[in-house]
């Protein structure tokens, strides 16, 4: 099957560099502490972060840092089909553990100790690249909470179709067998937290490939500290300054 | 409720400074330097694709089996691999047992991930010469499943893991099959009637687990239990020696800079192809075995050679009970 046909399009009419267009609303979720809701395409994703709040489980409690916990779940009617068990299985743990990593590196859980922060992250559409849009959206609830970050964490995927690297690849893309790489960076740092990869790729191919996926990272980041802006505008705005 | 990450190591201040201390002039607690691997020693249990490795104290052991079922609609030419992971509290007391945790799941995803692309599947090529005759829709292929038991861990369960999943692999046979007369029902052919096939793998890719430890962007490889309680961030890359990356998983954790990744993967080639022409060697070895044994067979020694029929007569009554309640999954 052709993913780029000859004139350079992919199947949705992108270019290969090109990323989906991205969305973001803050305080989706009014109950929680900061929300956010994530948009990269058709691939649409909620984030609510709660905390830091006291440790629900005591044994859980560590003493010098904040506990942070993610949860990732994908809604029954995200997909195509209807999915029957949206957590539990093998695959959201895995990703909740992703992103619960990432998310680590880059809170400074050193100054809430003895709390938690709970961040629950929901697929409401999978179109490809969720992992990548729970992180910044992840990011995004995580800054409206007001829980201080070294940097933001952006994340974005990229694979290789008919010799050509591709960047933010949809479902269809994304099921087509080839190489999937998925790099979440600290932008002001210029840093990789998260970096996964399956399929095969030869090692100076793999590097291209993770080099578009970080530019693409930034772009994404550069999207993300101008909708943190205009959000704080808006709250100056409402306070009367 | 998910648990928190097993490492249930509780590390001294003191314990730790030590360790990023010794780290900043090149020497590791156990003295290795920072890109040396621990001993790695390749064992294979009597049946076809049984494994037991053995990566410095870690110990784990991997066993495959096969069995037919029907293909996935979308992928009708290939078979399925299946990879189950399971930590027995005998290897660590922060394994629990009942339901894998998360640090199980995340190995077995690894390890999955690693072979999953690995086009094994091609070994379905019986199923390719019965189709090429027959409607595609042909009802059973095998299914793989590789299991790996850990055993006893200082850690590093990833890339041991990985190899005795492929140790198994590579000694595994399946059992022959045809179609029958009306190309509807597969005969599976016991393995007194025909010769079990062994599986085509196409290369082997190897798992390489990098620790970052402390700030200064100390890499070292194959952690063991203290240098993983002390570390920021993992990444384990998963090579073959044809200079493809199979895999990569970096799951969060402390930042590198790019050059650093790009710098371990070069490191890690070279260690994966150590450490395929280790599996590859300890393969021939056990091949050689049989190969010996027949040799045997045609000489003087008699009493040899009627011990050992007797042995391989009594294991082929043994087959005939398939798996042992232990590995049922």
């Amino acid at each position: 099957m052709e993913y780029v046909n000859p004139e350079g399009l992919r199947l949705d009419g992108r270019r290969p560099m090109e990323m989906r267009q991205l969305r973001a609303e803050i305080g989706a979720v009014s109950g929680a502490d900061g929300s956010a809701m994530f948009e990269m395409g058709n691939t649409k994703v909620i984030a609510a972060v709660y905390g830091p709040r006291e440790v629900q489980h005591r044994s859980q409690m560590v003493n010098d840092k904040a506990l942070i916990r993610c949860e990732y779940t994908m809604a029954n009617f995200s997909t195509g089909d209807r999915t029957r068990k949206p957590k539990g299985d093998r695959r959201s743990t895995e990703i909740s553990l992703v992103i619960r990593q990432t998310m680590e590196a880059c809170i400074l859980t050193h100054l809430m100790p003895r709390s938690q922060i709970d961040i629950f992250v929901q697929v409401l559409q999978a179109d490809g690249g969720t992992r990548s849009a729970c992180i910044n959206a992840a990011t995004l609830a995580l800054a409206d909470a007001g829980i201080p970050m070294r940097d933001l964490v952006t994340s974005c995927s990229s694979g290789y179709l008919n010799s050509t690297p591709l960047l933010d690849l949809n479902y269809v893309e994304d099921s087509a067998g080839g190489p999937d790489v998925t790099v979440g960076i600290l932008p002001k740092l210029d840093k990789v937290t998260l970096l996964q990869m399956d399929a095969k790729l030869p090692m100076d191919i793999f590097e291209n490939v993770m080099q578009l996926a970080t530019e693409g990272c930034k772009a994404v980041a550069n999207y993300i500290r101008e909708v943190l802006i205009q959000n704080t505008k808006q709250l100056e705005h409402r306070r009367g300054v | 409720m998910e648990q928190r990450l097993a490492n249930s190591l509780i590390m001294t201040v003191n314990e730790k400074k030590f360790i990023e201390t010794a780290l900043l002039s090149d020497l590791r607690v156990d003295g290795r330097r920072p890109f040396d691997y621990r001993k790695l020693s390749i064992s294979f249990g009597r049946e076809d694709g049984s494994s037991e490795v053995q990566l410095g104290n870690t110990r784990v052991m991997g066993f495959v089996t096969g069995q037919l079922v029907q293909p996935y609609r979308d992928r009708p030419n290939e078979g399925t691999l299946a990879i189950y992971t399971e930590f027995s509290p005998m290897a660590d007391p922060s394994f629990e047992a009942g339901r894998p945790g998360e640090s199980a799941i995340e190995l077995g995803r690894i390890v999955d991930r690693g072979l999953r692309y690995d086009s094994l599947f091609t070994c379905l090529n019986f199923c390719s010469s019965t189709t090429e005759s027959r409607a595609v829709d042909t009802e059973s292929l095998c299914v793989i499943s590789g299991k790996s038991l850990n055993l006893y861990g200082n850690r590093n369960l990833v890339d041991a893991s990985n190899v005795a999943a492929l140790a198994a692999l590579s000694t595994f046979r399946r059992p022959e099959c045809t179609l029958g007369e009306n190309g509807q029902e597969v005969i599976v052919h016991p393995p007194e009637a025909r010769e079990p096939l062994p599986l085509i793998i196409h290369h082997l890719p190897v798992a390489v687990t990098f620790a970052f430890i402390g700030k200064e962007n100390v890499v070292v490889i194959d952690p063991t239990h203290h240098e993983e309680a002390v570390m920021g961030g993992s990444m384990t890359a998963t090579l073959n020696t044809n200079g493809d990356v199979c895999a990569i998983q970096k799951a969060g954790g402390e930042g590198v800079l790019q050059s650093v990744i790009m710098q371990c993967l070069r490191i890690a080639s070279v260690k994966a192809g150590d450490i395929t022409s280790k599996i590859k060697s300890a393969v021939m070895l056990k091949r050689y075995d049989l190969k010996l044994i027949f040799r045997v067979k045609y000489s003087e020694f008699e009493k040899q050679v009627e011990s050992y029929n007797t042995e391989r007569s009594l294991r082929k009554i043994k087959r005939h009970n398939p798996s042992p309640a232990g590995y049922k999954h």
